[in-house]
């Protein structure tokens, strides 16, 4: 049985630790909301970038001589995983969902024989994949100084995956990183841009439009960029579902640190009552023996 | 035919330019061109340089761009620019920093030359050139900038 003291410290130390995950659960709805605008304002370039490009690729697609980085490379043995993850903890299963789903990837491509090779965003991610994994690492890319997310961030990750692709390091990149769904629901997802994917439904012919220089410039062009607007919309997402996932989380501690007072307190408060009742009998006693 | 057309810039992080206008002037990467309503479906990729929008009273506005491309309709533009700044927010700062991309890119394909291929330094070379006019054009030193490490 701890003494009463021993109790109002623990209920001192609990208070104290609800406020902290109140507060955070404050900054991430803040940043959230920020999180949410970034990711808004960025859908009108993407949605134009994937209509153009869905045009273009299906025109190009099966073609002879059409660029690499749609065709592919003829190969599907070396597999390039891009794990995306936050830069922090306490949010949640946010990056542990992520890992998990790079984890199941990365056994059934090796499985099957395939070469796996990582590459990590975000400092939690390879943290956790580096016991099983450390030996594929091929490139972190750290995001630690950044505040906000930007453009840039995704045009180096994509350059550093573009160079290796160029130097022939591998066939086939997929991004890994959470979709965000709502502030309850974050879904991990995995998404292969090197070779870009057709759309299956992109009407095939858009001979509307004239193309200038001829539309094979126009895609070797625009392939980098459509792959790094990829990059980006997903850095995005994955800071609006680190914020959305943490948000909870602190939720779900700040509600579990009250509900741990209020039960700390009644014991408390029946300790205090039972030394008080002892007392009384004590002195009832004395008066009696008397 | 209506003699306004909608014009869109946007760059990857925002979107910088929602505007009727009756003309807009394109730095095209095989030269320039204006596009006006009625304008021929064509999608056009640009180099570096000025935008120019004129408005449907006649007032027009500059726009530095740097790596797009835009999609013309008769009755819209949309202009996709990785960078996009209004003439009047260029300071010398943001220019430098806009340089510095080129020369990476430029120092990039140099550095790799038999990776990448003639084709791409030669992209390169036209690009900090591109960079560079885009400079002089609005009056800033196209040499402040030092190159990246």
């Amino acid at each position: 049985m701890p003494s009463l003291k021993d109790l109002k410290n623990r209920i001192g130390s609990v208070k104290n630790t609800r406020k902290i995950t109140k507060a955070m659960q404050m900054v991430a709805a803040a940043k959230l909301r920020r999180a949410q605008e970034a990711a808004e304002a960025a859908r009108p370039y993407a949605d134009r970038m994937a209509a153009v490009m869905a045009g273009l690729t299906a025109n190009a697609a099966g073609q002879s001589g059409a660029p690499r980085l749609l065709a592919g490379t003829g190969a599907d043995q070396r597999h390039l995983l891009v794990v995306m993850t936050a830069e922090r903890g306490l949010a949640g299963g946010f990056n542990s969902s992520i890992v998990k789903l790079a984890r199941q990837h990365a056994e059934r491509l090796r499985g099957q024989g395939k070469d796996v090779a990582i590459l990590t965003v975000g400092k939690k991610g390879r943290e956790q994949l580096k016991r099983d994994y450390g030996s594929l690492f091929v490139h972190h890319v750290d995001l630690s100084e950044v505040k906000r997310v930007g453009y840039d961030n995704a045009r180096a990750i994509t350059d550093e995956v573009l160079a290796r692709f160029d130097a022939g390091d591998f066939d086939v990149a997929t991004i890994f990183y959470n979709r965000f769904e709502s502030v309850i629901s974050q879904i991990p997802t995995a998404k292969q841009v090197i070779p870009a994917e057709v759309p299956e439904d992109a009407a095939p012919v858009n001979s509307l439009y004239e193309y200038e220089p001829g539309e094979e410039e126009l895609l070797a062009d625009l392939l980098p960029r459509s792959v790094a607007t990829q990059v980006f919309a997903a850095l995005l997402e994955n800071a609006a579902s680190e914020q959305g996932a943490r948000m909870s989380a602190m939720d779900n501690a700040t509600r579990n640190a009250g509900d741990m007072i209020d039960r700390l307190t009644t014991e408390y408060n029946r300790s205090r009552q039972a030394a008080i009742t002892k007392e009384l009998i004590e002195i009832i006693s004395g008066a009696e023996a008397l | 035919m209506a003699d306004t057309m909608q014009f869109d810039l946007v760059s990857p992080e925002r979107s910088l330019a929602s505007v009727p206008v009756r003309e807009v002037r394109l730095p095209g990467n095989d030269g320039d061109l204006t596009a006006m309503p009625g304008h021929a479906p064509a999608i056009v990729t640009l180099r570096p340089g000025m935008v120019v929008l004129v408005g449907a009273d006649g007032t027009t506005r500059e726009f530095a761009v740097t790596g797009g491309f835009a999609e013309i309709n008769a009755d819209s533009i949309s202009l996709l620019a990785e960078r996009g700044h209004p003439r009047e927010e260029i300071t010398q700062e943001v220019f430098n920093d806009m340089m510095k991309d080129a020369q990476r890119v430029h120092r990039n394909a140099t550095e790799r030359r038999e990776h990448v291929g003639e084709e791409v330094v030669t992209a390169a070379v036209k690009l900090m050139g591109d960079m560079q006019a885009l400079g002089t054009h609005i009056g800033l030193d196209p040499n402040q900038s030092t190159v990246p490490d």
